[in-house]
């Protein structure tokens, strides 16, 4: 069981723990005033990654290694000189993308034998690894040359984004990436090369002959069942998607709801056919209809869905999850979410009930046990 | 010698004193302030050089108009100013 919560927000990281009698309660606020937009608590280790979001002085990213008393900035991922005449141009915008680090969107850990390795996800769409946890980080130019980045667009970022990394526990060298908006991609190799995977998905927001494009498709989240790594659920700009063949193919979950639009998606580490979502009405209305704030669960891979609302409130509250601030525990037992309007609710019975740590933190973006 | 002075928000990320260094640019005089204050590049400019986002620069009260290569002009009288926009907040 975990018994820490780190929480990302808009102005400052704060330390969630269970309190006397089990209450989760807030134990720490750091980096008051600073927008965090991504942390990791490295489970091969006692050390935290956290990712600044300066609005002037850009993205940085800082460490602890004694549970958050003392940080020092770490390396910064970074794209290598722009050469001349090369043009990198948003499809979508026609904007030009530099080749610099707006955003540290995703930290992901590598397998338990490899410590230190680190994963990285940018905007714009960059992976980056770092072999000694954040001393030095590499971009991974096989990614970053393949011709179907050119592809990619921005969506709500403007700036394509990868903000998924799932490295398959069977095999280090099998990693899969989620890009908003470029589908998912995978190697087998280590990153030398890489294919698209996104087979069954298709986007509303494109005509007809580019609604099944794998290269343009709008996953908000992947992720992987930890003990059946072959299942995988993503949470799609127009759909819930699920794999059972390692992305091979993905299958759109029609039946779920209350609302198919959102960004979140937890998958329990052992039971494959148990997720949660935390959805909105839609697109266009981010937000819970009637201000009902809604969890949905499957317990059968997606055959049925339920609406878990014990202890989330069910009048007049306009809460959006994003994409990064839903959270599963090892255990599965233990969820978290926070909100774009600083709501942050746990559950201790894998969603059957809910209880608001703090209705007044800022703005969330991200949310991770451990 | 040109003066330059950093807006007084970095300072709680990165200490960067008021300095005099020489150059003809705005891009000499920043890489002679960064030459000896490394972890301040990465505050006010980005991975390919040009001027973060929601930076600006003065030269003698005027922002500077190049700020990609940073070609604009400066003399050893010159006061320069890093400053945050208030845009970026």
């Amino acid at each position: 069981m975990n018994d820490r919560i780190l929480v990302a927000t808009r102005k400052g990281l704060f330390t969630i723990r269970r309190g006397r009698g089990g209450a989760w309660e807030v134990a720490a606020a750091d980096h008051l005033g600073d927008h965090l937009s991504m942390v990791l608590a490295d489970p091969r280790d006692s050390s935290i990654l956290a990712a600044f979001q300066h609005g002037h002085f850009g993205a940085k990213l800082t460490r602890s290694t004694d549970d958050g008393k003392t940080w020092q900035e770490c390396a910064m991922p970074a794209f290598p000189e722009q050469p001349e005449g090369v043009e990198d141009i948003d499809p979508m915008s026609k904007n030009p993308i530099s080749w610099s680090v707006a955003r540290l969107w995703e930290l992901t850990p590598g397998l338990a034998d490899e410590p230190g390795v680190i994963w990285c996800g940018t905007l714009p769409g960059g992976l980056f690894r770092s072999p000694d946890g954040g001393d030095s980080w590499e971009l991974n130019e096989s990614l970053w040359n393949n011709p179907g980045r050119k592809r990619w667009f921005g969506g709500g970022a403007e700036l394509p984004g990868m903000h998924s990394v799932c490295v398959d526990p069977r095999d280090k060298n099998h990693v899969y990436a989620g890009v908003s908006c470029g589908g998912v991609w995978e190697t087998t190799d280590g990153g030398d090369n890489w294919s698209a995977r996104a087979d069954g998905m298709w986007a509303s927001y494109m005509p007809p002959e580019l609604k099944h494009d794998p290269l343009i498709q709008d996953p908000h989240r992947i992720v992987m069942c930890r003990d059946q790594p072959d299942h995988m659920w993503a949470q799609h700009h127009n759909a819930v998607f699920k794999s059972t063949d390692g992305a091979k193919t993905w299958q759109d979950v029609k039946t779920v709801t209350p609302w198919v639009f959102g960004f979140g998606v937890a998958v329990h580490p052992e039971d494959p056919n148990t997720a949660w979502f935390v959805p909105s009405e839609s697109d266009e209305k981010r937000a819970p209809t009637d201000g009902r704030v809604c969890v949905a669960r499957t317990r059968d891979g997606g055959e049925t869905f339920e609406e878990l609302r014990n202890g989330l409130p069910q009048k007049n509250a306009y809460d959006l999850t994003y994409r990064h601030a839903l959270a599963i525990d090892e255990t599965g037992n233990s969820l978290a979410f926070g909100t774009t309007t600083g709501s942050l609710w746990v559950s201790d019975d894998q969603g059957d009930s809910w209880t608001a740590v703090s209705e007044h933190l800022p703005p969330i973006d991200c949310v991770r046990f451990g | 010698m040109t003066r330059v002075t950093f807006t007084a928000n970095i300072q709680r990320h990165v200490c960067c004193p008021p300095c005099e260094v020489a150059g003809a640019t705005v891009r000499e005089i920043l890489d002679a302030v960064f030459a000896v204050n490394a972890r301040a590049r990465g505050y006010v400019l980005d991975e390919q050089g040009a001027l973060r986002h929601h930076m600006v620069v003065f030269v003698d009260g005027d922002q500077i108009r190049d700020r990609v290569t940073l070609t604009d002009a400066v003399t050893a009288d010159s006061e320069v100013y890093v400053m945050q926009a208030l845009s970026g907040g």
